[in-house]
């Protein structure tokens, strides 16, 4: 909402410069987000007479002008605006002028012909083209006659005004207009409120004998009321009408649509003016409009209307949609003489739905959306009868005819002060609270304390106590409010064992040597399906209304978006990189979503490249599955499910299907390890990629063993090695899992060290070697009970796997 | 006899000092004091002497030995520490040479700031809360004053999924769920921090998806001034000791009264500046007691609690703090942006 700092001084009195109040209305709740100088640095222009203007001799587009510019001294200046013309009053830029943009004006010679400064048009001046009446919009401003040659035309422009723009939320309709402002800036500043004069002449005819109102629904129309103002001639409205509308965003057209706007900017009034004349009828009716009618709006566009929609009817055909827009047959020309004038109050949901269907959006609208004062209604259509009167020259028929009630009763809203220091901290008197009430012009009773206010009608979102507590609060100032600290017992704050555990995984990854990384969640249907380990039928799940393709389904992987961070940052050429996420992902197993989708948090990482160098040292080497299944090894370590994770080889669409394991937790696929597929990699062009996803939800909703403390061994171990020759394709986790199984208890560590594949071996046979540690944490082991356990080890290898000790 | 022996130890002395290493040292100590060494020859000719020299050369020749198995020792010591040195010599290093990197990863700069955040609410035993990014409605809008048709729900454009589950727009559905668990009892101390998604065109300063922090106290007594105490605590450690904060009244539907908390511009005291606009102050976070229709909602008597919540965006906090100009930069995970955080 724009706000003329000279027009809002005419309801209350402001001694305080226009950035000061815009601190104080700040202050006390309605955000002031700029404050604009009319003037953007003019000097040097004053009104000018033009008293000759001819042709230019050398050119076709340009005219001479002698032109007054006061104190008896006329100025040839060379003007190249088409309306240029003898005896126009203009706004002149005199040499030493300067103009918005820091332009300054010189004596100059224009083909030939000399030019003591420029006639300038609105635009020149810093008004913006679409406010521009639109006759002037091509040419030069033309001032009104009684303007005098040589006086300051920023006066007569009311550029030296300052504009507030209110940023204003949702709660405060009220201040979509002059009048409400001043309300606030009244209670802000300790002022009264000065209301314009609605009283009116009217003549001896009686606006009933011209038209009749009718409404079908009052929950949709609760009140129609309709003046005739007759002999009405159209015109431009005066300047300084004009100049109110530019400074507020609304380009002056003619006195009778100037008029309603003006009066709307003031009142925050919608109203609309017909041409009675072309109304087609002598009467109004009020109705839904029916499923496929049609109406020709002012813009000349032809609209087809729905059923929700609420339109203003001559009895037959609709002439305007209601508070939206009016129809072009019954449009305000410059023939018009007899006007009929519309002060309704609309419901809201009414207007919102059509002005939505329609993709119209008006100052009308929007305001009847959020909501006017249904009880200022009727003052302004007094007030825009009496300017269509004083400044137009109508004549304005006997009364109003109406229809619905014209005003509601108001309510009470009751208050304690007790309670309202009780809420805010603070020690405010019940003296005080009244003089703020005073100050807000809300009338109340008071007994001890305890309030009973008057909401004014302008107000509606004052419902509860605590709106009430908020507004004496912001008048009498948050800055007085004290600083406490919470009264509550002390309880002890800190992280879940969840939480915790999240924030481990966290803090590991990043000192394996991996990046945080955190992307969108939204992303392509194709890609939300990438990597899915979920199983079963899975739904995608997007949204109904996508900003775009690539950010319209919710992922069911993080890998994905991983993927797209290594080639955004592969085409900055930057190859080597290791990155990790934690974040949520969504599966949704029903057909058609009714209940939430599952959530889950997943890790997950992808690395490509050099992962470790040491260049003067010749040492680097690009990452392979091992690194990355090592940094797994040790996340899971770090969560002590070491012991419970199996890593098994499988297939998952898009992986490499001999480079892949499936992670298991307890026999149950939690996750995978493993290479991109090369075809996906040669896709993306991406180098060697090795991805992981976790499901840390799954991993993480596990009871773990209390950590507990182990003695440390008194009694020596006893370490035997084996090297077995096995099937070429038996895993080596098999082996590890029987040679578990068969050391018994006093079997304490099982390590691989050597892998050999070479051609000394027989074809499809290789070399493992195991080195085995036994012992017993209560006494000598003896070499006997090794041999036993070591015994049982190699049978069961051999029954297994048929291994063999390699000779 | 005793001049040999005195010669010989003169001859010996001269011969270590020679020595330029050990094996030159163990050569005179096997050429002097060996069996068949000059010195055992005299004492061999002892046999000639008086039974009154004998005892007399004797122990003079024992002198000499000593003396001379003396400088060898110290001889010895002396090589032996060079031959340390020399060794340790060719041993060195350029230890300018660079070091063999030790990997290390960092969070992503919106992660430093949630938890830095999370941490000082804890300390104040605060706990975290948390819900899912998919909600109902109902959650999103309805338990926290909005219900349908609310013109303030126009303030968030919302990704609905169906007509009744959408991407949440803000963490305060937590908070209605939190209270519902509370069955109208208080306590109720928490922040919940997470991922929140509205319909924006994502450009410098919006972006579809962002992070959010939310605060809710509910108990007995809270009051306004309360609020500022907290807010205030948490204004100066992430901003700094000098830091003022201002109140301003706003409106948010779930809040009555609602405030937006500034803070005095860190970057010019006050005094006017880009980053705050010229005003001296920077908005931070909005604020308020809860709304008694969002208690009621939630099972509590809003007669006899009252409670404050604060919400606030990790992205502005941390393009504030970092001096980061484009908050698409949180989401392209540039390496070269995200390594810039290693000690935030
Ligand atoms: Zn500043």
């Amino acid at each position: 909402m724009l706000i003329s700092y000279n027009w809002l001084k005419e309801y209350v009195n402001i001694k305080i410069s226009p950035s000061e109040l815009a601190d104080r209305i700040t202050k006390s709740g309605i955000e002031v987000e700029m404050v604009e100088s009319l003037n953007k640095g003019i000097s040097g222009v004053v009104v000018g007479y033009v008293q000759e203007c001819i042709q230019h001799p050398n050119a076709d587009k340009l005219r001479v002008c002698k032109v007054d510019i006061g104190q008896g001294e006329v100025s040839q200046i060379v003007c190249g605006a088409p309306n240029v013309a003898q005896g126009q009053k203009v706004a002149v830029a005199v040499p030493g002028a300067v103009l918005p943009g820091n332009f300054k004006i010189k004596k100059a010679k224009l083909r030939g012909e000399e030019s003591h400064g420029m006639i300038c048009s609105l635009q020149e001046l810093g008004v913006d083209t679409k406010l521009v009446p639109k006759e002037y919009a091509t040419g030069i401003f033309v001032m009104p006659s009684d303007a005098e040659p040589g006086s300051d035309a920023l006066e007569f422009l009311n550029l030296n005004d300052h504009v507030l723009e209110l940023g204003l939320t949702p709660n405060r309709a009220d201040c979509l207009n002059v009048i409400g402002v001043a309300y606030e800036v009244a209670a802000i500043l300790e002022e009264e409120v000065k209301l314009p004069n609605t009283s009116i002449t009217t003549t001896e005819e009686k606006a009933e004998d011209f038209i009749s109102v009718s409404i079908e629904s009052f929950e949709d129309n609760p009140y129609y009321g309709a003046m005739i103002i007759r002999d009405v001639k159209i015109g431009h409205s005066p300047l300084w009408m004009q100049n109110r509308l530019m400074a507020s965003g609304i380009r002056p057209i003619n006195n009778i649509v100037d008029i309603t706007n003006y009066v709307l900017l003031e009142y925050g009034q919608p109203l609309h003016a017909f041409d009675y004349n072309r109304l087609g009828s002598k009467e109004i009716v009020v109705r839904r409009a029916a499923e496929g009618e049609h109406i020709q709006t002012l813009d000349d566009q032809d609209r087809t209307l729905k059923d929700t929609h609420l339109v203003i009817t001559n009895g037959t055909d609709p002439i305007a949609v209601a508070g939206v827009m009016g129809g072009a047959t019954s449009e305000v020309q410059s023939d018009t003489t007899n006007v009929l004038l519309e002060a309704a109050y609309f419901a809201s949901g009414r207007v919102r739905t059509a002005s939505k269907d329609l993709g119209l959006r008006s100052e009308a609208s929007s305001r009847y959306e959020k909501g006017i004062d249904r009880n200022r209604v009727f003052a302004a259509a007094m007030r825009a009868a009496g300017l269509m009167a004083e400044l137009a020259g109508g004549k304005v028929a006997e009364g109003i005819v109406e229809a619905g009630k014209r005003e509601v009763n108001t309510y009470s809203v009751k208050m304690d002060v007790s309670r309202m220091n009780g809420l805010l901290g603070t020690n405010i008197t019940a003296e005080q609270t009244g003089v703020v009430f005073n100050r807000l012009g809300f009338s109340y009773k008071e007994t001890d304390g305890h309030f009973e206010v008057v909401v004014p009608s302008r107000r509606p979102d004052i419902t509860i106590e605590a709106d009430l507590i908020e507004e004496v609060g912001r008048i009498y100032g948050y800055d007085r409010i004290p600083t406490t600290y919470l009264l509550s017992e002390a309880r002890p704050g800190g992280l879940t064992e969840n939480q915790a555990k999240r924030r481990n995984i966290r803090n590991y990854l990043e000192g394996a040597g991996l990046y945080q990384a955190v992307t969108y969640a939204l992303t392509t249907p194709a890609k939300s399906a990438h990597f899915s380990f979920s199983g079963e039928e899975v739904y995608p799940i997007s949204v109904a209304h996508p900003m775009s393709e690539e950010r319209s389904t919710l992922r069911m992987s993080l890998l994905p978006q991983l993927l797209e961070v290594l080639q955004y940052n592969r085409n900055r050429s930057m190859e080597d990189l290791a990155i990790y996420e934690m974040g949520s992902v969504f599966i949704n197993r029903q057909e058609v979503l009714t209940d939430l989708p599952e959530e889950y948090v997943f890790v997950s990482g992808a690395v490509t490249g050099v992962f470790n160098e040491h260049l003067w040292q010749g040492e680097r080497k690009t990452v392979d599955f091992f690194v990355l299944k090592g940094i797994l090894e040790g996340l899971l370590d770090e969560l002590n499910l070491s012991e419970r994770i199996t890593y098994e080889a499988g297939e998952i669409e898009n992986m490499h299907p001999g480079r892949t394991a499936i992670v298991k937790l307890d026999g149950i696929s939690v996750g995978f390890v493993g290479q991109l597929h090369p075809a996906l990699q040669k896709e993306l062009d991406l180098k060697d990629t090795y991805v992981f996803e976790l499901n840390a939800t799954s991993l993480l909703e596990k009871e773990t063993d209390q950590m507990v403390y182990q003695t440390l061994p008194r009694y020596p171990s006893i370490t035997r090695d084996i090297a077995l020759v096995v099937d070429q394709e038996l895993p080596a986790g098999d082996l590890t899992t029987v040679i578990q199984a068969a050391g018994g208890v006093l079997l304490k560590e099982v390590n691989l060290f050597d892998l050999y594949e070479g051609e000394k071996m027989e074809e499809g046979k290789k070399s493992l070697a195991f080195s085995l540690k036994y012992f017993d944490p209560e006494r000598t082991l003896t070499d006997e009970e090794v041999v036993t356990a070591h015994d049982r080890v190699l049978k069961s290898l051999e029954e297994r796997f048929g291994a063999q000790l390699r000779k | 006899m005793k001049d040999r022996l005195e010669a010989l130890k003169v001859e010996a002395i001269g011969k270590i000092n020679e020595s330029q290493d050990l094996k030159d040292l163990q050569a005179v100590k096997v050429a002097y004091l060996g069996k068949k060494g000059p010195i055992t020859e005299v004492l061999k000719g002892m046999g000639k002497l008086s039974a009154e020299e004998r005892p007399v050369i004797g122990a003079y020749a024992n002198e000499v030995r000593d003396s001379i198995q003396k400088e060898l020792d110290k001889k010895q010591i002396e090589l032996e520490h060079a031959a340390i040195s020399e060794k340790l010599a060719k041993e060195s290093l350029d230890v300018s040479l660079p070091g063999r990197p030790v990997k290390k990863g960092n969070p992503h700069p919106l992660t430093a700031v949630v938890t830095e955040i999370e941490d000082l609410f804890l300390s104040m035993g605060f706990t975290i809360a948390e819900g899912p990014e998919v909600e109902t409605d109902y959650y999103n809008f309805e338990a926290l004053n909005l219900p349908k048709g609310h013109p303030a729900r126009d303030m968030q454009d919302s990704f609905f999924i169906t007509e009744d589950i959408l991407l949440r727009t803000q963490t305060s559905p937590v908070q209605a769920r939190t209270m519902e668990k509370h069955e109208g009892q208080g306590p109720v101390k928490i922040i919940s921090p997470g991922k929140v998604y509205r319909r924006d065109n994502d450009d410098a300063t919006h972006s579809h998806q962002f992070m959010q922090i939310e605060g809710l106290v509910v108990d007995k007594n809270v009051r306004l001034s309360d609020l500022k105490g907290v807010l205030e605590t948490f204004a100066k450690k992430m901003f700094g000791e000098d830091r003022k904060i201002r109140l301003r009244p706003s409106f948010f539907p779930f809040t009555e009264p609602s405030v937006e908390m500034d803070i005095s511009c860190f970057k010019c005291s006050g005094k006017g500046c880009s980053i705050c606009k010229q005003t001296g102050w920077i908005e931070i976070l909005g604020a308020g007691m809860v709304h008694p229709n969002v208690l009621e909602m939630a099972g509590f008597d809003s007669k006899k609690y009252t409670g404050f919540a604060f919400g606030m965006g990790p992205e502005r906090i941390a393009m504030l703090k970092y001096g980061i100009d484009d908050i698409r930069h949180f989401y392209a995970n540039d390496i070269r942006f995200l390594k810039q955080f290693k000690n935030a």
